[in-house]
């Protein structure tokens, strides 16, 4: 059905149930994300995509569109906020982009150049985090973590659908694991598509490295921004 | 794969939405769930031994590694540490030989910290295997420890007559109900439940519906969502299947009311869940039931099967065409279950993260199908209204909050225990009728709630539309330090959060921090400024009501007792921030000289 | 860390070469610039220097006090503003950033290391006991049977316990990511005070690597 929203005081003409973040995208409004990928069930983690909706704060990703619906992106406080939980993940995590390898092609940096972060305005903690190199392809460097959940969601099992990666413990004990019989049997296209739809640079395929040189890295060469708008169009 | 983890497999139908109750019937066999059992239980439910990992690994009662012969939980909520709770502690780390998050020598004591167990009327208490103690001393705890190591078995001790765990009586042996009114609505002895249930079958379930909303119910968990908007919904969403769920999660710190009326009118509440189950068109029930209140279980089970046997459960319930029963499902300890669609998650088998919404669960609940959960006290509530009338209850509380509710009171009064008040009743009536002593501040509904001062609010109305009480009701007299209460609470809601979101997950940490910063003397107005804005951030992107509801604490304290935090705070004199610690900074490298060198 | 013993005399209280009186004068008339490292790999203070002939078109108002072409310890006198590089670990680096804070009107954190601890910072995942146990007392070079020592003199600055980001220990009013920053970031920031524009990093030139 179609129907119309307002999205930052601009008419829209829309489909219903179509998710907020990508009928914003259609129509040239970039909202930030990170948890989501398109055409996947939606996640609702990473909360960065937040924008308010008739009035009330909720992410983007996990609203689908309805008659009437009054959105607001841009808008000052709401945009604060989203910067503040970029921000919240780079204080919490061990972000070392210059030592890191998915640097230039990470989410998490390139959203943080999105929503203008300079610095985190929270206490930057330090927690130690264990690396785990056991499996054969890939390695996971937990500092970076950012419990987005897309590989515990996303990459199964080819064999039995189980999952290859998991979440241990809760809240601030929370770990990121993965199941290394199952990670060994995964074939060398699944072991890439881990690593690149990890956000972060914590899946890591291993032997690779610093494969792409400063400047030509994939969010040098088109920004994630640009990267999220185009995606809708074609 | 062992004999036993076959048996359990068997038992479930391999059925992996059952986990939680498998992984319970391990731990009861081998005292915790080694990773061999994991390993066969999920080769058995075709899932990856992480993935039962995940969700072993969320509940705070699961072990994954031995946690002793007696596994003892003492709760450090913040009345226990206004009861004696530091001497408890330390007796029992004392007699058992062993430090709290660990097992003694001997295999024999694990100690662990519990949050809230659901008996803050009778605190200290603590959770020995599947009972509790409460109003714990350090003799009480040379007693019961001494015992212990003599080879009795925790339930002999507290239960010395010996009486069946299915009777009430062993419930009663270790703890009390502390009912100090008698309202009109609750605990009511006596009751016909079959005529009244016969009654109800009689008419049709629209009219059921219709009775709830003309009484105005609403869910007395603490969203207070109109029931009979709850029961049409669920009523008109589409499912092979619908289910009702009764959210017997209470882990509201101070909260114990659904404990009491479980013990004492539980078929009040097993009778409110037949009638939304007749009136949404529902088979199967679900009580979920905390693990903290264990000892209620087979007392419980008993019940149920009690219903069974009067032909009030079952197949063709007192002759009409309608099937429905109830199971229960225990929790393992995790508060955030209280959220309805954490608690689904958990009925499912998996850990207790709160859905994304929408959907709601009246649409698309347990199993994907139209679920509606409700709370203990609107079950037994609604079994009530459907006996007396609509107009009975309405004539009740005020225009916009019917009938009465249940307050769990604890903390600095002579009288803690169940009071049944009906909604519009003052704050200023409810400390005299508890005996309050001096009351300085209230906190009501939990952390998550609201911090009252008796001086300003005295005159507010308990009643949806102002002080939207969850049953949870907390004294504390003008001797208590309430910066210390709000760290406490907020340390709750850090070792609660279950992670899913940056908000609650994160955030919550550095508001903690935060609280420990005014409380060390080293905050400024601009760390208040701070706290204010991230406590906004929080309550507006934070996934579900835990993470929204954990400012609350300071939120409410900065509002009602500025002053408290004004003494607190210091002005920056010269360039270092007052946040900055020269101490500490200075601190390791001293210590580490002496360890390393001097001492070596 | 003094002692009344040992006279010191810092490098700003050396004799120096008198400035042309003339020339002072027009120098002292413009905006004041300094910029120090604390702990870092004096990366950032090459960038400034990479900024190159693009520095010309803002010489006319303002002067470099302190840089790494005058190797002072000391800001001369009171600065419009002051860059630092390198986070605080030790207590020198405290000692210097009460200094700055104390002399200039704005701070400015440059690099990922004044940002938020950056590289130095890796060691804050790690108790200090073991830094320096594994750097001084079990280290692979440590010499067999020799007496176990740390380091400890009153010329050296005691490590602090952790590495801290700059605006945990003084307010900092604005911030330059990278490891380092390009020079034209630190220029942009500084044209933008300069000319009383609001500071805006765009970006483009906005990197934390």
């Amino acid at each position: 059905m179609r129907i119309h929203i307002t999205l930052d005081g601009q008419s829209v003409i829309t489909r219903e149930g179509d998710m907020l973040v990508d009928v914003a995208a259609s129509n040239g409004v970039y909202i930030p994300t990170l948890c989501y990928v398109r055409g996947k069930p939606c996640l609702g983690t990473c909360r960065t995509c937040s924008v308010r909706v008739n009035g009330n704060i909720m992410a983007a990703c996990t609203i689908p569109v309805s008659d009437g619906m009054e959105v607001e992106v841009n808008e000052p406080e709401v945009t604060d906020m989203r910067k503040a939980l970029v921000e919240l993940l780079f204080s919490e995590g061990n972000h070392n982009c210059p030592s890191c390898e998915k640097s230039g092609r990470c989410e998490l940096q390139a959203v943080g150049y999105e929503v203008g972060m300079m610095v985190s305005r929270f206490p930057y903690k330090f927690t130690p985090r264990t690396r785990d190199y056991a499996s054969n392809a890939l390695w996971l460097e937990r500092d970076r973590c950012i419990f987005c959940q897309r590989c515990v969601e996303m990459i199964r099992d080819k064999e039995t659908g189980q999952k290859i990666f998991s979440i241990e413990s809760r809240g601030t004990q929370a770990t990121i694991e993965i199941d290394v019989e199952l990670a060994n049997r995964m074939p060398p296209e699944q072991v890439r598509e881990a690593a690149e739809l990890c956000p972060v640079g914590c899946i890591i395929e291993k032997s690779l490295g610093f494969n792409d040189p400063i400047g030509k890295r994939k969010f040098e060469i088109k920004s994630i921004r640009e990267r999220a708008l185009e995606r809708v169009d074609k | 794969m062992n004999q036993k983890t076959r048996q359990i497999l068997e038992h479930y139908h391999s059925d992996k939405t059952r986990l939680m109750d498998m992984l319970w019937d391990l731990q009861r066999e081998d005292g915790y769930i080694s990773d061999a059992a994991v390993a066969s239980l999920a080769e058995g439910l075709n899932l990856s031994a992480l993935d039962v990992r995940e969700t072993l690994s969320f509940y705070h009662f699961f072990h994954d590694r031995p946690f002793g012969k007696h596994k003892i939980y003492l709760a450090n909520s913040v009345i226990a540490k206004m009861n004696g709770y530091d001497d408890v502690r330390n007796a029992l780390e004392q007699e058992t030989g062993c430090t709290f998050g660990g097992v003694d020598a001997s295999g024999t004591f694990g100690l662990g910290d519990a949050n809230c167990i659901g008996l803050s009327d009778q605190e200290p208490a603590m959770m020995v295997d599947e009972v509790v103690f409460t109003n714990l001393t350090a003799a009480k705890i040379r007693d019961v420890v001494t015992q212990l190591k003599q080879g009795k078995t925790a339930v002999e001790i507290a239960n010395p007559q010996g009486v069946s765990s299915k009777d009430v009586a062993y419930v009663d042996a270790m703890v009390a109900s502390n009912i100090r009114n008698q309202g009109a609505v609750m605990f009511k002895a006596d009751r016909d439940y079959r005529a009244i249930l016969k009654a109800c079958l009689d008419t049709h379930p629209q009219e059921v519906i219709e009775t709830m909303t003309n009484a105005s119910l609403r869910g007395r968990g603490g969203a207070g969502f109109p029931t009979g908007l709850k029961w049409q919904l669920g009523r008109n969403a589409e499912g092979d299947e619908k289910y009702i769920i009764c959210n017997a999660d209470e882990g509201e710190p101070g909260t114990f009311k659904d404990r009491v009326l479980l013990t004492r009118s539980p078929k009040d509440v097993l009778l409110g869940m037949v009638m939304a189950a007749f009136a949404i068109g529902s088979r199967h029930g679900i009580l979920y039931l905390r693990a903290e209140y264990c000892y209620l279980r087979d007392y419980l089970q008993q019940q149920i099967d009690a219903f069974r046997h009067e032909g009030l459960l079952g197949e063709q319930i007192l002759g009409a065409a309608f099937d429905f029963d109830i199971r229960i499902q225990m929790g393992a300890g995790a508060y955030v279950c209280g959220d309805e669609t954490a608690l689904i998650e958990s009925c499912e088998g998996k850990r207790g993260t709160p859905r994304v919404k929408p959907p709601y669960p009246i649409q698309q609940g347990y199993l994907g199908m139209p679920t509606s959960v409700n709370n203990v006290e609107t079950l037994a509530i609604a079994s009530r209204i459907i006996e007396k009338g609509s107009d009975w209850f309405s004539a009740m509380g005020t225009d916009e909050s019917t009938g009465t509710r249940l307050l769990s009171v604890a903390g600095d009064c002579d009288r803690p225990g169940i009071y049944e008040i009906e909604w519009g009743t003052t704050l200023n009536e409810v400390m005299q009728m508890i005996g309050a002593n001096d009351p300085n501040a209230v906190q009501i509904s939990g952390p998550a709630g609201d911090c009252l001062s008796v001086e300003k609010d005295g005159d507010r109305e308990f009643c949806y539309s102002d002080l939207s009480c969850n049953g949870s009701l907390m004294v504390f007299d003008k001797s208590r330090d309430i910066l210390h209460v709000v760290r406490d609470f907020m340390q709750f809601f850090v070792e609660e959060s279950c992670g899913i979101c940056v908000p609650c997950r994160a955030g919550g940490v550095d508001l903690l921090h935060k609280m420990e910063l005014v409380i060390a003397g080293r905050a400024s107005q601009q760390d208040i400024d701070e706290v204010t804005s991230w406590s906004k951030l929080l309550k507006a992107t934070s996934r579900c009501g835990l993470g929204t509801a954990s400012p609350n604490p300071i939120l409410a304290t900065l509002d009602k007792f500025p002053e408290i935090y004004a003494q607190k705070l210091v002005v920056q004199k010269g360039a270092l921030l007052p946040s900055f610690d020269m101490d500490a900074a200075m601190a390791g490298y001293d210590l580490a000289q002496k360890s390393l060198v001097e001492e070596a | 860390m003094s002692d009344s013993t040992v006279t010191e005399i810092f490098s700003h209280e050396l004799p120096a070469t008198p400035w042309d009186p003339a020339k002072k004068e027009i120098e002292r008339a413009k905006i004041q610039v300094a910029m120090i490292g604390l702990c870092g790999c004096w990366g950032c203070n090459l960038s400034l220097l990479d900024i190159d002939e693009a520095i010309l078109g803002l010489l006319e108002k303002v002067t470099i006090t302190r840089a790494s072409f005058t190797d002072l310890k000391r800001i001369p006198h009171r600065c419009a503003i002051g860059f630092i590089e390198g986070g605080v670990a030790n207590e020198e680096n405290i000692e210097v950033l009460e200094h700055y804070r104390e002399n200039c009107d704005i701070l400015i954190s440059v690099g990922a290391c004044a940002v938020w601890g950056g590289t130095p910072a890796m060691r804050n995942m790690i108790p200090l006991e073991e830094c320096l146990s594994e750097a001084y007392i079990d280290s692979p070079t440590a010499v067999p049977g020799a007496k176990k020592v740390i380091p400890f003199h009153q010329d050296i600055p005691k490590i602090t316990t952790r590495v801290y980001p700059c605006h945990e220990v003084v307010k900092m009013d604005y911030f330059i990511p990278g490891c380092p920053p390009d020079g034209a970031a630190i220029l942009k920031v500084l044209d933008d005070l300069v000319n009383g524009r609001e500071v805006d990093l765009p970006k483009a030139i906005n990197r934390y690597d």
